[in-house]
């Protein structure tokens, strides 16, 4: 694994990350990783305790991933959310725009390169779980 | 016509700038082809055999003089002259320099357009009715939900790595134009029975090697609700879409193997969720765009008189024209299709001149058709003989709309990697030895359309008879089927048995068009009289 990429204030946890087979397993873990063909819905009753979920991507060109993120962020998940894997630097916008503020790249990212292209764009059309205004609402004084 | 505003002028300027740092880093060698090759295709950028191919949206087909006349500009400063339209409604350039395309994207972008999302397993262009705003049939003009739709699907942070591409479809009239039911999402607009306008979503559609015609997933969507369910139909197929094999990863097979009732309970679960999000644009959304698309200014009181009296006029006009909703006004479509021409190819000059007709006689706009034609869609018919004069001219005037030449057809092995056999020299030599124009009228509307691989790029599956190109044993074979329709009353064509030479398809068509004059009852067309009489004869004369 290679840099850490981390875009919060609080500290990393040090809990190991479990399966999410294991975690479901277990009474008292804080830290969970899940597959792309896993569904992140099973987390839904567990999202208060958890302090770290990593989202793997085996392989760039598999997108299921970004839906996880988004519908742990929609379901109030607040804790970190970790992109880890097959992550690319052309990738990392649309992946905060779905809720990740982590990244674990297999391929090691310059800090510099990726929040330049974190800030790729200057507006967005969608409303998604980032925050930012689309822009169908700053056009209506949103 | 839709007109952007700061802000999409500032999207589409900032993927020039990050597409441009990207072909630099290729260049430089920073990226090897593999890592580049996903970032290219996010804009139109194929490599083919012989060169790159760039790929330009065209949204809904629909573009003004001045986009016109741009198009011809990039073919004859980056290509060879000639751009190609396509079958979903864009152009592509088929002899591009990677170094240059920086440059042709921000060239686009001064007229407002881009390559955004034309290749790449993502949500690409979205198509429509060609004649939106101007047929006399439509409900609604259909444009402002696809321009909703196109805003909604341009940059999507999760629907940017789906298991395959994804292509939609808008149309607001009981006649489909638009092949709307072959697409993965294909939505008609329709009104309830308190008359309000809602979204019907059919979802998974498509031709490929599997084609399926889809099934209704909801019937009524209201309109503000939309994208919501837009969006819960692509995050279904994003979680569950196979992804363990390319050619079963459309959602075309997610439906077929769950079945449409239990995609549509996923959908409805998601839905649900989804409206809680408050992710609809609002109606003052809506109203703005459908404000570009009001009805430009038709003039009042005119005539309907058109001067049939120069021969050749009149057998154009009844062929290439349609009746518009305005009174003294007519929808032009101008042939791709000349006898032995390239279907869909036109030269830097016809581009430009196509522009200039368009600002100059239809109130400056003009229509991609997904048959690769090109629609004026608001001609005066005081002015119909002088355009039609200017048309010929330029040898744009093919009288040929929905006759057996007015062929669609993939690039096929001429350019494309992805091809088995070659389409455009085939398609040549079908409209040559049908070149005859009383012929051709006698045969009706016929619709035959070719591909050069099992991909269907050529939408064989849906023409009345469709042309299959295989590799059999290293040497090309056409496969030969009947009875498809891309239409209201959308069917797949069936395959009429083994394959045949390029030499010999011609003629087996020919065959099976004399079946048809024969068997024919009065006021049948090609595919009628298939349909009524069945394959049995046809084979017969073909193979007996």
């Amino acid at each position: 694994m290679g840099d850490l990429l981390r875009y919060r204030d609080d500290a990393a946890t040090g809990a190991p990350v479990l399966a999410l087979a294991d975690f479901l397993a277990a009474d008292n873990s804080v830290a969970v990783r899940i597959e792309p063909g896993e569904d992140a819905r099973a987390l839904l009753p567990h999202l208060g305790r958890i302090a770290l979920i990593e989202v793997s991507f085996p392989a760039y060109g598999d997108g299921r991933g970004y839906s996880s993120a988004r519908i742990l962020r929609e379901e109030g998940f607040t804790g970190e959310l970790r992109a880890t894997g097959d992550v690319l630097i052309d990738q990392l916008s649309h992946m905060t725009r779905c809720g990740f503020d982590a990244f674990a790249p297999a391929k090691p990212i310059a800090a510099d390169a990726a929040a330049k292209a974190i800030a790729t764009w200057p507006e967005v059309y969608q409303k998604t779980v980032d925050g930012r205004s689309p822009i169908w609402a700053k056009r209506h004084g949103g | 016509m839709y007109q952007y505003d700061s802000y999409d002028q500032a999207m589409v300027d900032a993927r020039v700038e990050e597409f441009r740092g990207q072909v630099a880093r290729r260049l430089s060698g920073e990226l090897t082809e593999d890592q580049f090759k996903p970032l290219r295709l996010k804009n139109g950028l194929y490599l083919q055999l012989h060169a790159y191919m760039l790929r330009v949206a065209i949204p809904y087909g629909t573009l003004s003089g001045k986009q016109m006349r741009l198009l011809g500009d990039i073919a004859d400063k980056y290509d060879r002259g000639y751009g190609h339209f396509t079958t979903r409604q864009n152009i592509q350039y088929n002899w591009i320099k990677l170094d240059d395309t920086p440059d042709i994207l921000a060239d686009l972008a001064t007229v407002e357009m881009h390559a955004i999302q034309t290749s790449g397993n993502c949500i690409r262009n979205i198509s429509s009715d060609h004649f939106a705003g101007a047929a006399a049939d439509e409900l609604v003009d259909p444009r402002p939900y696809a321009e909703l739709l196109r805003q909604w699907s341009s940059f999507h942070p999760e629907f940017d790595y789906l298991p395959r591409k994804f292509k939609i479809a808008v149309i607001a009239s009981d006649t489909d134009r638009a092949a709307m039911r072959l697409h993965d999402i294909g939505i008609q607009m329709v009104a309830n029975e308190a008359g309000e306008i809602g979204a019907r979503f059919y979802v998974g559609g498509g031709m490929g090697r599997t084609p399926m015609i889809a099934p209704v997933i909801r019937e009524f969507v209201p309109a503000l609700q939309m994208i919501s369910y837009a969006e819960a139909c692509l995050r279904v197929y994003n979680r569950y879409g196979r992804r363990d094999n390319k050619y079963k990863a459309r959602i075309k097979i997610l439906v077929h193997e769950i079945g449409a009732d239990e995609y549509r309970r996923q959908v409805e679960e998601e839905f649900a969720h989804i409206l809680t999000l408050g992710l609809e644009p609002p109606q003052a959304e809506f109203d703005r765009i459908a404000a570009f698309f009001a009805d430009p200014g038709f003039e009042s009181g005119l005539s309907d008189a058109v001067d049939r009296s120069d021969p050749d006029f009149a057998l154009w006009l009844d062929q290439n024209t349609a009746a518009h909703k305005q009174p003294g006004y007519a929808v032009v479509v101008i042939s791709l299709k000349p006898t032995g021409g390239i279907p869909g190819d036109a030269s830097a000059d016809q581009i430009r001149l196509m522009g200039d007709l368009g600002t100059a006689y239809s109130l400056d706009e003009l229509r991609v058709t997904h048959t690769q034609n090109i629609v004026l869609p608001h001609v005066k018919k005081a002015d119909l003989y002088t355009l039609w004069q200017k048309l010929d001219v330029a040898g744009l005037a093919s009288a040929n709309l929905d006759l057996i030449s007015d062929i669609i057809a993939c690039p096929g092995l001429d350019y494309c990697s992805l091809a088995n056999a070659r389409s455009i020299p085939l398609a040549q030599k079908i409209s040559k030895r049908f070149a005859d124009m009383d012929r051709q009228r006698d045969l009706g509307e016929l619709k035959l359309k070719i591909s050069g691989c099992i991909n269907a790029c050529g939408h064989h599956h849906a023409g009345h008879i469709g042309i299959l190109g295989v590799d059999r044993k290293g040497t090309e074979n056409y496969q030969l089927s009947f009875g498809g329709s891309e239409a209201a009353d959308t069917s797949l064509g069936v395959i009429t048995g083994p394959g045949f030479s390029e030499d010999g398809v011609v003629d087996a068509l020919e065959k099976a068009t004399d079946v048809y004059l024969t068997q024919r009852s009065e006021g049948e067309r090609f595919l009628d009289t298939y349909r009524r009489i069945g394959m049995a004869p046809f084979k017969e004369a073909i193979y007996g």
